[in-house]
């Protein structure tokens, strides 16, 4: 296990630094200087010069990159913006705020929406899916398949707005989506985040009543159930403690994926709610050409993806144990 | 917006229907009774049985007549996607740049109403709207599956380093952020063509598009090819056709290709409409097709802009989308149901 663990890290880390190379070294490929920005109307060529070197941009490409990349373990000092502390990412080129602050303060708007879908995805689609596999062949059934093909159809900058249309617009049952700190109003929190929620459910949750039903199905269908069955278990105590463990597995690993998409998708469904996550800071980065924001939120999206695949991985472990890590 | 990455392509790795039938057709019947017909016969018997995919594919064969006969449509209709009617006929916008009429200006004269503000014709952008989406999804899902197809073959035939290089290739690209890396990759792309005090040309913003879903995308079909070919590889037929001293070439074009018609095919029926869906993702976030080039996915970033006062603007574009994306996603399903009758969904 802990191998295991170790090697996947080395892996992910790998994969984490191509990333970064490959932002990096094609963002360069965009012909604009962002010294020229900071001079002014009036500007020098020494005085830009000047600029460039304090950007350290009159380094070659090599050296630019390998200042940014220890900067993240040991810090740096930018003549331009001051000393900047340990996971650095240097500054915006834009807002001239420091980009981790920056993405660290937007990180749990992201979180909060995406891990909140999650849960509402999550718990309906696993409980509509055991009942759609219970009630076999039944109506409810074919809805499920049905809608789930619809629901998947779905583009959140449609339903999105449609929705906050009619309960906020038309009805004035929900306050218009935002975010909340948790931690000063729960409930408010709580309240402007059900239509993002809601809506991101409408997409989703229908694909995991497919799933989940069609795993129990297989599941049902498995010797170990017979046994128990044959043991005397009732089928209620079969389903509930057995099947399900065995279900779970695949509905892990999509629900690994979902979660990545989800995060990497914070892009659209931020700007469909006007919520002011990572997302939208990414949008921003790439409309000002803001090289070091575009960096870092590029980075952090890659970290996420990465890490949710090990805890997926290790999940499988955990669930079943004839997986063996090694 | 997001790429296609359906792990599922419901023609598992052993399959026997898909696989054996390949090195020969359907062999000759012995019995008078019985005809002979071939893979595609079968499976286009099975199709017309299946009434929810021939109703989806009249949908979609619905949508791509509409995006060839635009210029027409156009012309019996009397009007086009470029001219801002509601700015030259007083009467049609208000102060606000609101249609004046109820429902978005819905009328005899402009059956799907106005744009608020440009006050262009909303049918005529859809109608050529679907003439930007539909042809960038089709070059990129064609591009793609052909990539993906090469790339695929070759790492699950050669094997060994290239299938080490390619795949982990492949790894680092399904790592990237995806939507992420659609619009960072887009000013890139441009800048390698134009100065950015230059204005881009709409051809050059239609070319990156395209360019950049192409990157991103071609790699899970490539994946699952692989995957597929490494199972065959090891089958009798390939192993005696080794040994009959078929060149590679043949055994890749003959042998190994026929069999892997089935899941290209499914897969990229199932790509074309999430491409539909990342174009019109880019528009939205506004780096997609630029004016005055009509486009799904900017009707999307003013509907969701004027929303509030004007429903209905935004209501033509999404449901003409969702019906175009349903009918394909059912469309694609049931072609895998006919390719594949063993195979439960």
């Amino acid at each position: 296990m802990f191998r295991f663990f170790v090697r996947r890290l080395i892996g992910a880390a790998v994969i984490m630094l191509i990333i970064s190379a490959v932002t990096f070294f094609l963002f360069y490929a965009i012909p604009r200087d962002p010294a020229r920005a900071f001079c002014g109307k009036i500007c020098s060529p020494t005085n830009l010069e000047l600029i460039r070197h304090n950007l350290g941009m009159d380094d070659p490409l090599f050296v630019q990159y390998w200042h940014w990349l220890t900067g993240i373990f040991t810090g740096r000092d930018l003549v331009q913006f001051g000393a900047c502390a340990a996971p650095c990412l240097g500054y915006s080129f834009a807002t001239q705020e420091p980009v981790f602050a920056a993405i660290l303060d937007r990180f749990p708007v992201t979180v909060s929406v995406t891990l909140g879908a999650a849960v509402v995805i999550l718990s309906f689609g696993i409980v509509t899916g055991m009942i759609a596999a219970w009630q076999q062949g039944k109506p409810l059934d074919k809805i499920a398949s049905t809608s789930s093909v619809i629901g998947a159809s779905l583009q959140i900058y449609f339903v999105g707005p449609l929705v906050v249309f009619f309960v906020v617009d038309s009805m004035g049952l929900l306050p218009r989506p935002s975010y909340i700190p948790f931690t000063e109003d729960p409930l408010g929190w709580f309240v402007h985040l059900l239509i993002p929620w809601f809506v991101l459910s409408i997409i989703f949750t229908a694909n995991y009543t497919r799933m989940t039903r069609s795993v129990m199905v297989e599941q049902l269908a498995e010797d170990y159930v017979r046994t128990a069955r044959a043991k005397g278990m009732s089928s209620r105590t079969v389903f509930l403690r057995f099947a399900w463990r065995g279900a779970m597995i695949p509905i892990v690993t999509i629900f690994g994926v979902d979660l990545a998409t989800l995060l990497g998708g914070a892009i659209i469904t931020e700007q469909t709610f006007t919520l002011h996550g990572i997302g939208e800071l990414a949008v921003r980065a790439v409309q000002n050409t803001d090289l070091p924001m575009l960096l870092g939120v590029t980075l952090v999206g890659a970290f996420a993806i990465v890490i949710l695949n090990i805890v997926v991985d290790m999940l499988y472990a955990v669930i079943d144990p004839r997986v063996r890590l090694g | 917006m997001t790429l296609p990455s359906q792990a599922t392509t419901g023609t598992g790795a052993g399959d026997g229907d898909s696989v054996g039938r390949a090195p020969s057709p359907a062999a000759e019947a012995g019995g008078s009774a019985l005809v002979g017909r071939s893979p595609a016969q079968l499976m286009w018997r099975r199709f017309r049985r299946d009434r929810t995919g021939v109703v989806s594919a009249c949908i979609v064969a619905f949508y791509f007549l509409v995006a060839l006969l635009a210029p027409v449509i156009s012309w019996l209709y009397g009007k086009d996607p470029y001219t801002t009617y509601g700015q030259n006929v007083p009467g049609l916008l208000n102060p606000y740049g609101y249609p004046i009429a109820p429902n978005g200006g819905v009328s005899g004269d402009f059956w799907f109403g106005l744009e608020p503000g440009l006050g262009r014709d909303v049918f005529m952008q859809l109608v050529y709207g679907i003439r930007t989406s539909l042809s960038i999804a089709i070059i990129v899902t064609i591009v793609t599956t052909f990539i993906g197809v090469v790339m695929g073959i070759w790492s699950g035939y050669a094997g060994g380093k290239t299938d080490y290089v390619i795949g982990r290739i492949i790894d680092t690209l399904l790592a990237f952020p995806s939507q992420l890396f659609l619009i960072v990759f887009l000013p890139v792309v441009e800048a390698a063509f134009v100065s950015p005090d230059e204005e881009t040309p709409v051809w050059l913003r239609y070319v990156s598009i395209c360019v950049v879903l192409t990157v991103l995308g071609w790699a899970t079909i490539s994946r699952l090819l692989r995957s597929q070919v490494l199972s065959l590889r090891e089958r009798e037929f390939i192993e005696a056709a080794k040994v009959t001293g078929a060149s590679p070439r043949r055994i890749i074009f003959k042998e190994l290709l026929p069999n892997l018609w089935t899941p290209i095919i499914i897969q990229s029926t199932l790509a074309l409409p999430l491409y539909v869906g990342a174009e019109a993702g880019l528009g939205f976030l506004g780096v997609g097709m630029t004016e005055p080039t009509p486009d799904w996915g900017r009707m999307f970033l003013v509907g969701s802009n004027v929303y509030h006062q004007d429903i209905t603007y935004l209501v033509f574009p999404g449901v003409s989308m969702v019906i175009f994306v349903v009918a394909f996603n059912l469309l694609g399903d049931s072609l895998r149901d006919a390719f594949d009758p063993k195979t439960r969904r």
